[in-house]
C-alpha cells in the first residue's frame, strides 16, 4: 500500500518524537517500506550541529540506529534553511515530492487555541500534499 | 521514554557536546566544549513554547523596562543628563569615533584586495542562500534605506547653506558656524562641491565600513568557526572560553539594548515623518491618533513579515522597496535637472575623494561644530546600529566570498548613496539657487523631501511613493530587527520558537507608542547613541578578530 515513508525528525527534541518513531517502525515493517528521515537545520550553528555537514552526519547516524531497530532500509534527507522556523512547512512539503514519499508520519501536539495564529506544522503539511499523512499525538505512547 | 535516545547515544562517537568538528571541506571550526543553547531556558507557559538565553533575555528585558519607566517618569531630569553625556562624548571623544571609523573603512577596503578576500563565508563549498538582487536589497534596506529618505534632501541643502554662509568666529576665537572644513563663503560652485562631499562622506565608505566589519566578523565566527551567531562570538580570539560567561552576556545585552532603542526611536521618528507627509498630502491631521495607528499598522505588517520569515517576508519586502526607490530615483533624475545631476555625480565623487582626507581627519579640526556635531554624531549613530545591521547581513551572506561580501557591502551601497544624494540634493539646491524657490529650505526637516517633490510634476504620486517608501523601510527595519534581537536573546539560535520573534516586534511597537505619547524619544535616542562608544571598542576588537580568523581559513581557488 505504501512504498516510502517520510519521517521529519527534530534531532534537538528526540523525546518529543519518540511515539511517532514507534509508529513508523511498526508501519515500515507492516508495509515493508523504506523509511526516509528528514531533518531541517538552520545554516547557522545550532544546538544539534555547528555546520550543515555535521547535521547530516548526525541524521545519518540516527537513521542507522533506527534501521537496526526496525530492520527496514533507511535513507536521509537534509534541508538547510536560512530561516527554518518560518520555512519549515514549505520545506517539508517540497521534500515529500523530492524524495517521492507516499506516507508522512510526524508528531504533532493536541489542538489548542494558539493554532489559529500559529497553525501546527502537521496540519499545514497535510493540507498541502497528495501523500497520506499520519499525525501522532504525544499521548499515543501512553495509551499503547 | 525520554531516556531511549540517550541510551542509544554512546553508539554515536561524535556528539555535539564533544565539539568535534565535522569535515566541512574547507573551514576551521573553533574547538570549544560549549553547546549552543546550553544556557537556554526552555518552557511552555500557556502552551507557548519558548527557548531563551535566561540571563541575556532577563537582564535586557529588565534594563529596557527600567529605562523606559525612568525616562517617562523623570523626563525633565533624564533629558539633560543624556544630553550632557552625549555632548561630552562627541566633544571630547569625537576624535575616537573619527579614528575608529577610519580604521573600519580602511580595513574593509584593504581586505578586498588581499588574498584573504578569497575566503568563502561558510566554508569553501558553501552555496549562497539568496540571489544577488534579493541579497543586495536586504543589505540596503536594513542598512540605511530610511535615512536616505529623511536626509537625501535636507543634508546637502543644510551643508550648502552653512558653506555659503562662510566662517564666523565667536568672541573666544572658536568657530560658531556649522560649515564643513574651511567653508566656501559666497562661492556657489565651491559650496555645492563641499556640501555634496560632506554628505557623501557621512553616507559612504565609513558607515558601510562599520557594518562590513561587524557583518564579516560575525559571519566568519558563526559560519566558518562554528560559534553562535551573536555578538559575543567575535571576542573569542581575545576572551576565549570566557565569552560564555558574564563578559559575553554583557556584550550581548549591550547589543540588544542598542538594537532595540535604535529601532524604537527610529520607528518613532519615521512615524513622525510619515504622519507629516500624510498631513501634507491628504490633510490627515498628524496628531497622536495618526501616529499610534501608523505604528500599529507598521508593527502589524512587520509581524506578518517575520511570520513568513527571511526568505518570503523580509526579502520580498526589501525587493519591493528597492524597485520603488529605484523608480523614485529615476523619476527625480529624469524630471529634475538631469544634466546637472549627471555631471554632479562625477563632481560629487571627485569632490568626495578630494575632501576625504580632510573630512576624515580625527585631530586638529577647526570646524569643531561640523566634525563633532555632524560627523561624530553620525559615526556614533552608525556604530550603535552596526550590531543590528551587521548581524542581519551576516545571516543572509553565507556562501559569499569575503571579497564579494565587501564589494557588495562597501562599494555598491556607497555608489548608490552617491547617486541618490546627488540626485535629491542637486535637485533641491537647483530649486533654491537657479529657480529661486526657497520653499524647500523653509520647510521643516521631515517635510523637505515632499516640498522638493512638489516642485516637480506628478507630485501627488511621487509624494505618495515617498510616504510608502518611508513606511516600508520601517517595516523592513522592524522585522529584521526583531529577528536579530530574538536570535541574540536566544543565545545565537535562529530556530527559536516563533512566538519569541512576535514578542519582540510587539515590544518595539509598544515602546515606540509609549515614548511618542509620553515623550522622551529624544532622550532615548541620545542614550542609544551613547552605546556607540562601547561599540566602537567592540568593533576594534572585531577588526582584530576578522584578520585573525581569516588568516586561519583556507582560501578558495
Amino acid at each position: 500500500m505504501f512504498k516510502k515513508i517520510m519521517v521529519p525528525v527534530d534531532l534537538a527534541h528526540l523525546d518529543l518524537i519518540e511515539p511517532s518513531l514507534k509508529a513508523v517502525a511498526d508501519l515500515a515493517r507492516h508495509y515493508d517500506t523504506e523509511v526516509c528521515y528528514v531533518g531541517v537545520t538552520a545554516n547557522t550553528p545550532g544546538s544539534v550541529a555547528r555546520t550543515p555537514q555535521e547535521f547530516t552526519q548526525k541524521l545519518e547516524a540516527f537513521a542507522k540506529e533506527r534501521s537496526e531497530i526496525h530492520g527496514q532500509p533507511v535513507s536521509t534527507h537534509t534541508i538547510v534553511s536560512p530561516d527554518p522556523i518560518a520555512d519549515l512547512d514549505d520545506d517539508l512539503i517540497q521534500a515529500i515530492d523530492d524524495i517521492g514519499a507516499d506516507l508522512v508520519v510526524m508528531p504533532t501536539h493536541p489542538p489548542k487555541h494558539l493554532d489559529a495564529i500559529i497553525p501546527s506544522h502537521g496540519g499545514k503539511v497535510a493540507s498541502h500534499t497528495k501523500a497520506s499523512v499520519f499525525l501522532v499525538r504525544p499521548s499515543a505512547n501512553e495509551s499503547a | 521514554m525520554a531516556n531511549d535516545p540517550k541510551d542509544e547515544q554512546p553508539k554515536e562517537p561524535n556528539t555535539g557536546s564533544e565539539g568535534i568538528p565535522a569535515p566541512q571541506g574547507a573551514a576551521n571550526l573553533i574547538d570549544t566544549d560549549y553547546v549552543i543553547g546550553q544556557d537556554n531556558i526552555t518552557a511552555s507557559p500557556l502552551g507557548i513554547n519558548v527557548d531563551l538565553h535566561g540571563k541575556v533575555f532577563l537582564f535586557s528585558s529588565i534594563v529596557i523596562l527600567l529605562f523606559v519607566i525612568l525616562t517617562l517618569a523623570l523626563q525633565d531630569q533624564m533629558e539633560p543628563i543624556f544630553n550632557s553625556m552625549f555632548s561630552f562624548l562627541t566633544t571630547n571623544l569625537g576624535w575616537f569615533f573619527l579614528l575608529g571609523a577610519n580604521v573600519f573603512a580602511l580595513l574593509a577596503l584593504v581586505l578586498i584586495f588581499t588574498p584573504l578576500g578569497k575566503v568563502r563565508i561558510g566554508g569553501a563549498d558553501a552555496k549562497p542562500d539568496f540571489g544577488y538582487l534579493g541579497w543586495f536589497s536586504m543589505l540596503f534596506a536594513a542598512g540605511m534605506g530610511i535615512g536616505l529618505m529623511f536626509y537625501g534632501v535636507s543634508e546637502p541643502l543644510g551643508h550648502y547653506g552653512t558653506a555659503m554662509g562662510g566662517i564666523s568666529v565667536g568672541e573666544d576665537g572658536i568657530r560658531t558656524d556649522w560649515a564643513p572644513l574651511g567653508a566656501a563663503a559666497g562661492d556657489q560652485a565651491g559650496a555645492i562641491d563641499l556640501s555634496m562631499a560632506a554628505t557623501i562622506f557621512h553616507w559612504g565608505f565609513h558607515p558601510w565600513g562599520a557594518y562590513a566589519i561587524v557583518g564579516l566578523s560575525l559571519a566568519i565566527f558563526a559560519f566558518n568557526k562554528g560559534l553562535p551567531l551573536t555578538m559575543r562570538s567575535i571576542f573569542y580570539p581575545i576572551l576565549g572560553e570566557r565569552i560564555w560567561g558574564w563578559p559575553g552576556h554583557v556584550i550581548d545585552i549591550l547589543a540588544v539594548f542598542a538594537t532595540l532603542f535604535g529601532l524604537t526611536t527610529s520607528l518613532g521618528i519615521g512615524a513622525t515623518q510619515a504622519a507629516g507627509g500624510l498631513e501634507y498630502l491628504f490633510g490627515i491631521p498628524a496628531g497622536d491618533t495618526t501616529l499610534v495607528f501608523l505604528i500599529m499598522g507598521i508593527t502589524l505588517v512587520a509581524l506578518g513579515s517575520i511570520m513568513l520569515g527571511v526568505d518570503k517576508g523580509v526579502q520580498r519586502l526589501s525587493q519591493i522597496n528597492m524597485v520603488l526607490a529605484a523608480l523614485l530615483l529615476l523619476f527625480v533624475i529624469i524630471v529634475g535637472p538631469t544634466l546637472m545631476i549627471a555631471t554632479g555625480i562625477v563632481d560629487s565623487l571627485v569632490g568626495y575623494v578630494t575632501h576625504l582626507p580632510a573630512l576624515s581627519m580625527p585631530f586638529g579640526r577647526e570646524d569643531a561644530n561640523f566634525s563633532q556635531g555632524w560627523t561624530a554624531f553620525y559615526w556614533a549613530w552608525w556604530i550603535a546600529w552596526s550590531p543590528f545591521v551587521g548581524m542581519f547581513i551576516a545571516r543572509v551572506s553565507r556562501g559569499r566570498t569575503v571579497r564579494e561580501f565587501l564589494i557588495s557591502v562597501l562599494l555598491v551601497p556607497t555608489m548608490a548613496s552617491v547617486v541618490w544624494m546627488t540626485a535629491f540634493g542637486t535637485t533641491a539646491i537647483d530649486q533654491v539657487v537657479n529657480k529661486g524657490v526657497t520653499a524647500v529650505q523653509d520647510a521643516t526637516l521631515e517635510l523637505q523631501l515632499f516640498t522638493m517633490l512638489e516642485q516637480l510634476p506628478l507630485s501627488a504620486i511621487t509624494s505618495f511613493v515617498g510616504i510608502t517608501l518611508v513606511i516600508v523601510f520601517f517595516i523592513t527595519s522592524s522585522d529584521s530587527g526583531s529577528l536579530v534581537i530574538d536570535s541574540i536573546t536566544a543565545g545565537g539560535k535562529v530556530d527559536a520558537p516563533k512566538p519569541q520573534r512576535i514578542f519582540w516586534a510587539l515590544i518595539e511597537g509598544a515602546l515606540a507608542i509609549a515614548l511618542l505619547l509620553g515623550g522622551g524619544l529624544a532622550a532615548l535616542q541620545t542614550a542609544a547613541l551613547t552605546t556607540g562608544l562601547p561599540f566602537t571598542l567592540v568593533l576594534l576588537v572585531g577588526c582584530y578578530g576578522i584578520v585573525k580568523g581569516l588568516m586561519s581559513e583556507p582560501r578558495a581557488k
